[in-house]
C-alpha cells in the first residue's frame, strides 16, 4: 500500500510539472488575447521558431543556408563557431522582438477593427508561414537543445530523463523526479514573477493592462495602441522562447513542437482566455488530472487516456462554466 | 469680432488669457454626409467654452476632430500658436489635451484609483528596470503621481470609492471618475463630451459645480459639449452654437440666447 501511495505522489508531482509546461504555452495565448482580442493560433509555432533559432545560433548555423547554397552554388552550412547560451538567448530575444514588430506592421496594423474570426484566420496563416520560414532558415532535422547558463550549470536533458533524475528519500522509499521538470518549474515561477512585476509596477505594464481593458480609453490617456501591441507580441514571443527551450530540452527541437499549442487549448478553456493565474492553475489541473486519470483509471480502460483526457475535461467545463475558472464573467444584458 | 468674455460672477477673479486653440474652416465629411461644414472658432486660456446644438448638429464630431479621433478633410487646427499636423488620438493626449466620452470609456476592470493613475502615465519614467526595482527617480515620481491622483480624487469627492472596481459604480459616479482621470493629467485643454447626459437633476447640479470648481481652482481651460441649453448658459463664458454642421451663433451666453437663428434651431427640434 505505501508503495502505491508513494507512486501516486510521484504521479501528482510529475503531473504538476507537466502542467507547468502547458501553462507556459497557455500564458502566451492569454497575453495576446487580453491585449488585442486576437486568439493567436501561431503561439505554438512561435515556440518552435524561437527554439530553432536558439539552437541555430548556438551551433553557429548559417540561416537560410539551403537557399543561399541553391542560389549561389556555395556549400556553406556553418559559421564554424559556437555561441554561448546566454548570448544566444539574448540574440533570440531580439529576433522575437523583430518578429513581433513585423507581425504588427505587416499584418495586424491593417486588420484593426476587423471581426475576431478574420484576426484568427490571419494567425493561422501566420502559423504556417512561420513554420515555413523556420524550415527554410534552420532546416527540418531534429536537433538537441543544450542550454548552459555557465560552466557546468546546464539545463538537464529530458531525453536522458531516466538517468538524470533526482531521488528523494522519503520514509525509506525512493521518489524519482526528472531534473528537467524541476528546472522547468523554477524557470516558470521566475517568469511569472517577472511578468507580474512588469505589469503591475512599470509604465509599459500599466499601459498594457489599460489597452487590455478598453482601447478608446487607452487612446484618450495617450497610449499608442500600435506600440503596446508590438510590446505584447514581444512579451508573448519571449514566453514562447521559454516554453520552446523547456519543451525542446525535453523532447528535442522538432516540428511536432508546434502541436503543443493544441495542448494549451484545454488549459485555456479551463483557466479562461483572459486570466494569467487561470492559465497557470488550468495548466496544473490538466497536468495533474491527466496523469492521475491515467494512473487510476487508465489501466481499466486500456490506457492512452492522456491523449484525450484534457479535451474531455475542457468540454465539461464548456458546458458548465464557459468562461473558465477565472475568466471574466459573461453577463448578458437584455 | 471676437467678443471679450464677461466675468461670470462679480466675485470672479479668474484670468482669461490668450487664444490657446483655434479652429480654422474645419470641414468634416463622412462619404457624402457633411458633418461639419467650414466652422471656425477659438478657445481662450482659462475659459469655459461650450459647443451646443440640437442632436445631430455635429458637436461630438467637432470634439472628435479636436481630440484627433476624426481627421477633417479641410481646415487647420492651431494649438498654442502653432499649426497642428495630422495627429493620432494618443499624440493629441500627450500634447496636453484630455477628454471624456459621452458613453464613458473607463477601464472597467480596474479600481477607481488605478483608473485615475492611468491619467498620469505620460508623467511616468519610461525606464522599465528602474520602475521594476522601484528605485531612485522612479520611486519619487511614483509617490508624486500618487499624491496628485489622491488630490484630484479628494477634490471630486470620490475618496469613498477609491478601491472599488469601476464596473460596480453607478453611471453618475463613473462620469466623475472619468473626469478625474482626464484632470489628473494636468491638461492644458480639457474636453468634456456631454458631461451631464443621462443624469438626474441632482447629479447635473453636482457635475456643474465640479466643472466650475475645476476651472476656478486649477485654471483649467475647458471645452464642453451639451445639448441642454439651460445648463450651459449658467456654466460657460462663451458659447458656439451648431446646427446641421454649421455654426449659427458664437458669443457670450446672453448674446447667444437672444440670437434669432439659435432660437429657431432650438424651437425647430424637440428637446427635453
Amino acid at each position: 500500500m505505501p508503495d502505491q501511495v508513494l507512486f501516486g505522489i510521484e504521479v501528482v508531482i510529475n503531473g504538476l510539472m507537466a502542467g507547468v509546461l502547458y501553462a507556459l504555452v497557455a500564458l502566451g495565448f492569454v497575453l495576446i488575447f487580453k491585449a488585442s482580442g486576437i486568439f493567436n493560433f501561431a503561439q505554438g509555432v512561435m515556440a518552435l521558431f524561437a527554439a530553432m533559432t536558439l539552437v541555430g545560433i548556438q551551433d553557429g548555423q548559417v540561416p537560410f543556408s539551403h537557399l543561399i547554397n541553391a542560389i549561389f552554388g556555395t556549400k556553406i552550412h556553418h559559421f564554424g563557431w559556437e555561441v554561448h547560451s546566454i548570448l544566444a538567448i539574448l540574440v533570440t530575444i531580439v529576433v522575437m522582438i523583430v518578429l513581433a514588430w513585423a507581425v504588427q506592421h505587416f499584418i495586424f496594423k491593417h486588420l484593426v477593427g476587423q471581426e475576431p474570426i478574420i484576426l484568427f484566420m490571419a494567425t493561422i496563416g501566420l502559423a504556417y508561414f512561420l513554420e515555413g520560414v523556420a524550415d527554410l532558415m534552420w532546416g527540418a532535422e531534429i536537433k538537441t537543445l543544450n542550454v548552459c547558463l555557465a560552466d557546468g550549470v546546464c539545463l538537464p536533458q529530458g531525453i536522458n530523463g531516466f538517468l538524470d533524475a533526482t531521488t528523494f528519500n522519503w520514509f525509506g522509499y525512493g521518489l524519482f523526479i526528472d531534473n528537467l521538470d524541476i528546472s522547468a518549474t523554477i524557470v516558470a515561477v521566475i517568469l511569472v514573477a517577472i511578468l507580474v512585476i512588469f505589469s503591475q509596477y512599470t509604465k509599459q505594464g500599466r499601459a498594457m493592462r489599460a489597452v487590455a481593458d478598453d482601447h478608446q480609453a487607452a487612446l484618450s490617456v495617450g497610449i499608442s495602441l500600435n506600440y503596446i501591441w508590438i510590446l505584447v507580441w514581444s512579451v508573448a514571443g519571449f514566453v514562447a522562447l521559454v516554453a520552446g527551450i523547456m519543451w525542446g530540452a525535453k523532447s528535442g527541437v522538432q516540428f511536432s513542437l508546434s502541436l503543443i499549442a493544441l495542448k494549451a487549448l484545454p488549459v485555456l478553456m479551463l483557466g479562461g482566455f483572459t486570466s494569467i493565474p487561470g492559465a497557470i492553475i488550468g495548466g496544473l489541473i490538466i497536468g495533474v488530472g491527466e496523469k492521475l486519470f491515467e494512473f487510476l483509471v487508465g489501466s481499466m480502460i486500456g490506457g492512452a487516456t492522456e491523449n484525450w483526457f484534457a479535451y474531455v475535461l475542457a468540454l465539461l467545463f464548456l458546458v458548465f462554466r464557459p468562461q473558465g475558472l477565472f475568466g471574466e464573467r459573461i453577463i448578458e444584458r437584455v | 469680432m471676437i467678443n471679450q468674455p464677461q466675468p461670470r460672477t462679480s466675485t470672479d477673479d479668474r484670468v482669461i488669457g490668450d487664444v490657446i486653440m483655434q479652429m480654422k474652416d474645419i470641414t468634416l465629411r463622412f462619404g457624402g454626409v457633411v458633418a461639419i461644414s467650414s466652422i471656425s472658432f477659438d478657445i481662450r486660456e482659462g475659459e469655459i467654452r461650450a459647443i451646443i446644438g440640437p442632436n445631430g448638429a455635429g458637436k461630438s464630431s467637432m470634439l472628435n476632430v479636436i481630440s484627433g479621433f476624426y481627421r477633417p478633410q479641410e481646415g487647420e487646427i492651431w494649438f498654442r500658436g502653432r499649426k497642428r499636423p495630422a495627429m493620432k488620438p494618443y499624440q493629441v493626449a500627450r500634447q496636453g489635451i484630455a477628454r471624456t466620452f459621452q458613453n464613458i470609456a473607463l477601464f472597467e476592470g480596474m479600481s477607481v484609483l488605478d483608473n485615475v493613475m492611468t491619467g498620469r502615465l505620460n508623467h511616468m519614467n519610461p525606464n522599465v528596470f528602474l520602475q521594476a526595482i522601484w528605485k531612485g527617480k522612479a520611486e519619487r515620481e511614483e509617490v508624486e503621481n500618487r499624491e496628485r491622483a489622491e488630490r484630484i480624487i479628494d477634490f471630486l469627492e470620490i475618496q469613498h470609492i477609491r478601491k472599488t472596481p469601476v464596473s460596480r459604480l453607478p453611471y453618475g459616479l463613473k462620469k466623475r471618475v472619468e473626469l478625474a482621470r482626464a484632470l489628473v493629467s494636468e491638461p492644458s485643454l480639457l474636453l468634456l463630451d456631454e458631461p451631464m447626459a443621462g443624469m438626474n437633476v441632482e447629479e447635473k447640479e453636482d457635475m456643474s459645480r465640479f466643472i466650475l470648481d475645476v476651472n476656478d481652482e486649477f485654471g483649467t481651460t475647458i471645452a464642453l459639449i451639451e445639448h441642454d441649453m439651460g445648463v450651459v448658459m449658467d456654466l460657460s463664458d462663451r458659447v458656439v452654437v451648431m446646427d446641421y454642421g454649421k455654426k449659427i451663433g458664437d458669443g457670450i451666453p446672453d448674446e447667444v440666447r437672444s440670437n434669432q437663428d439659435v432660437i429657431d434651431a432650438y424651437l425647430g427640434v424637440s428637446h427635453d
